[in-house]
């Protein structure tokens, strides 16, 4: 690993991917914490979307995508408040209806086509310094926004109705907090790609909730664990010129595996232990 | 009666959804020290009308007056327990930082830290409710009943003026309950309370007074026997002392009865 560092874009693939994990290990804790998976992939895939909108018209992808990303996580913020009951279901449609638009959009597009793949797995390993930038710049935006509302996020997040009494803003909160994810996804999208998104705010957050009591504990190793993960993907992929994306994908799910596993373990001793403090004969299980 | 304004006024409170009244015309004055319990059957607007005094949802129509404020602006002179003690279990937070939750204003300055004097008022809280030993566990390693209490401390740890609890004993086993309605009326030495209950022999010898709620209310300032109570929800004389239990579920009988 420390030899594929000589390579500059081994270098910006590595960043990248510290990046990625720190805004998606903050930001995936509280999709977590509230529920907000399905809707993060909705929001996820219909950015797909805007991508195509961007090279239809020649726009710049950034600016063009981060728009449409923020409209389509802002309906859909606004349709899982108002039909609470059937937000799944319309999430769902609009994860497709993106999708659809943005492959339709580049089939239109004259003249070379991206790969599609590229923006499903990500291209990690083609990362440019400009990319990290603004990718930099944005994460940081997101996360200040989320520490300057940490507590209130974290009232609202574990009781809704209780934070509302309180006195918590917490219909601009929800609003505020679906954007960031719109960000999130479309900072990390183009360097990673959208299902290693939903893998990255996903896989950390569920380990790192299990092992710690505070939700900041919870985005710290969160943020560890995604650059476990990140690390050794890239590595994996260098090592053995595999597809980077799908590596990463492949060693966190690994993790999850182990920490499931890991589970099993320390119930079974804490069980033994039970059952020797209740004097109870180990034969009789 | 007393001088002393009321801390909750509620005039011709109606509350409608899909061109229904879930409540009708309802009137009710909250006086410090009161014991109401809400009684009525489900969709009887209780948890309704708990949400329209903390201000969660808006009435159609009256008013409603938390210290001659709207509900939603009255700060933290109302602590709120709600219904599910099972809810978002997984969170990843001890039980102390739960009760600090409650002590969270908004308003406050965002980069202040929680200060230890406020921990210990948490601390303190969590003790007088018999759990504090709690304190430094997670809640999901927590039994219901005492994540019932975690609850209660997180609305008492603002020192509200009022307690308003949803069938807060929904998830407590008898023996839990009876120590449950001990513990409220210790606290209503020095708070006025407000919930919402099904269980109306535990209530009739706790409560001082109850509504009877199914989008009409009736209120009973104060009640003679346990037997006055049921007979008032369940039986045949319902017309001479609750005429909330003759109306049924559709509005046109609301009509019939005006």
């Amino acid at each position: 690993m420390i030899d594929a560092l000589h390579f500059e874009f081994m270098r910006n693939a590595l960043l990248a991917g510290l990046l990625a994990s720190v805004i998606c290990g903050v930001i995936g804790t509280l999709v977590v914490v509230n529920r907000l998976v399905f809707l993060s992939g909705g929001i996820a895939h219909s950015a797909y979307g805007g991508i195509g909108l961007a090279f239809f018209f020649g726009w710049p992808y950034m600016v063009c995508t981060t728009i449409f990303a923020l409209a389509a996580a802002l309906i859909m913020a606004a349709v899982s408040r108002s039909m609470r009951q059937r937000a799944d279901t319309i999430i769902g449609v609009m994860w497709a209806i993106g999708m659809a638009t943005g492959i339709l959009l580049l089939d239109f597009t004259p003249g070379y086509n991206v790969d599609l793949m590229s923006y499903l797995f990500g291209s990690i390993m083609s990362v440019p310094r400009s990319e990290l930038i603004s990718m930099a710049l944005l994460g940081g935006g997101v996360l200040a926004l989320v520490f300057f509302f940490f507590k209130d996020l974290l009232v609202m997040s574990y009781d809704e109705e209780f934070a509302q009494v309180q006195g918590v803003p917490v219909q601009a909160l929800y609003y505020l907090l679906i954007g960031s994810v719109a960000v999130t996804v479309v900072v990390v999208v183009q360097v990673v790609g959208l299902i290693l998104v939903i893998a990255l705010m996903t896989i950390p957050p569920s380990i790192a909730e299990k092992y710690t009591s505070s939700m900041l504990q919870m985005m710290a190793v969160s943020c560890g664990l995604g650059m476990l993960f990140i690390t050794g993907g890239l590595w994996g992929a260098y090592h053995y010129d595999l597809t980077s994306g799908a590596a990463i994908i492949l060693v966190a799910a690994t993790g999850f595996l182990l920490s499931m596993l890991v589970d099993q373990v320390i119930l079974r001793q804490r069980r033994q232990r039970w059952l020797r403090a209740h004097a109870i004969d180990g034969n009789d299980r | 009666m007393t001088a002393v304004p009321p801390i909750v006024t509620i005039a011709d409170l109606c509350y409608s959804t899909g061109g229904q009244d879930i409540l009708h015309n309802i009137n009710l004055d909250v006086f410090r020290g009161d014991f109401i319990s809400i009684i009525g059957p489900n969709g009887g607007g209780k948890t309704t009308l708990l949400k329209l005094i903390l201000g969660l949802l808006k009435p159609s129509k009256g008013t409603i007056r938390i210290n001659g404020r709207p509900p939603g602006t009255h700060g933290t002179c109302i602590g709120y327990v709600p219904q599910h003690v099972n809810h978002n279990l997984r969170f990843p937070a001890t039980a102390l930082d739960v009760v600090l939750m409650g002590a969270h204003d908004p308003r406050a300055s965002r980069w202040a830290r929680t200060s230890g004097q406020t921990k210990d008022t948490a601390r303190e809280t969590l003790a007088k409710l018999g759990v504090a030993d709690c304190a430094g566990r997670k809640i999901a390693a927590l039994s219901g009943g005492q994540r019932q209490r975690i609850l209660i401390a997180r609305a008492l740890v603002s020192r509200p003026e009022m307690l308003v609890l949803d069938e807060p004993t929904a998830s407590i086993d008898t023996k839990g309950q009876t120590e449950f309605y001990e513990l409220l009326k210790e606290l209503n030495k020095e708070l006025t309370i407000l919930m919402v209950s099904h269980d109306l022999l535990i209530v009739s010898s706790y409560a001082k007074s109850i509504a009877c709620l199914n989008r009409c209310m009736h209120y009973h300032q104060s009640f003679g026997s346990s037997r006055e109570v049921l007979d008032a929800f369940y039986s045949c004389s319902v017309d001479e002392i609750c005429p909330v239990g003759v109306i049924a579920q559709q509005p046109w009988t609301i009509r019939k009865m005006e």
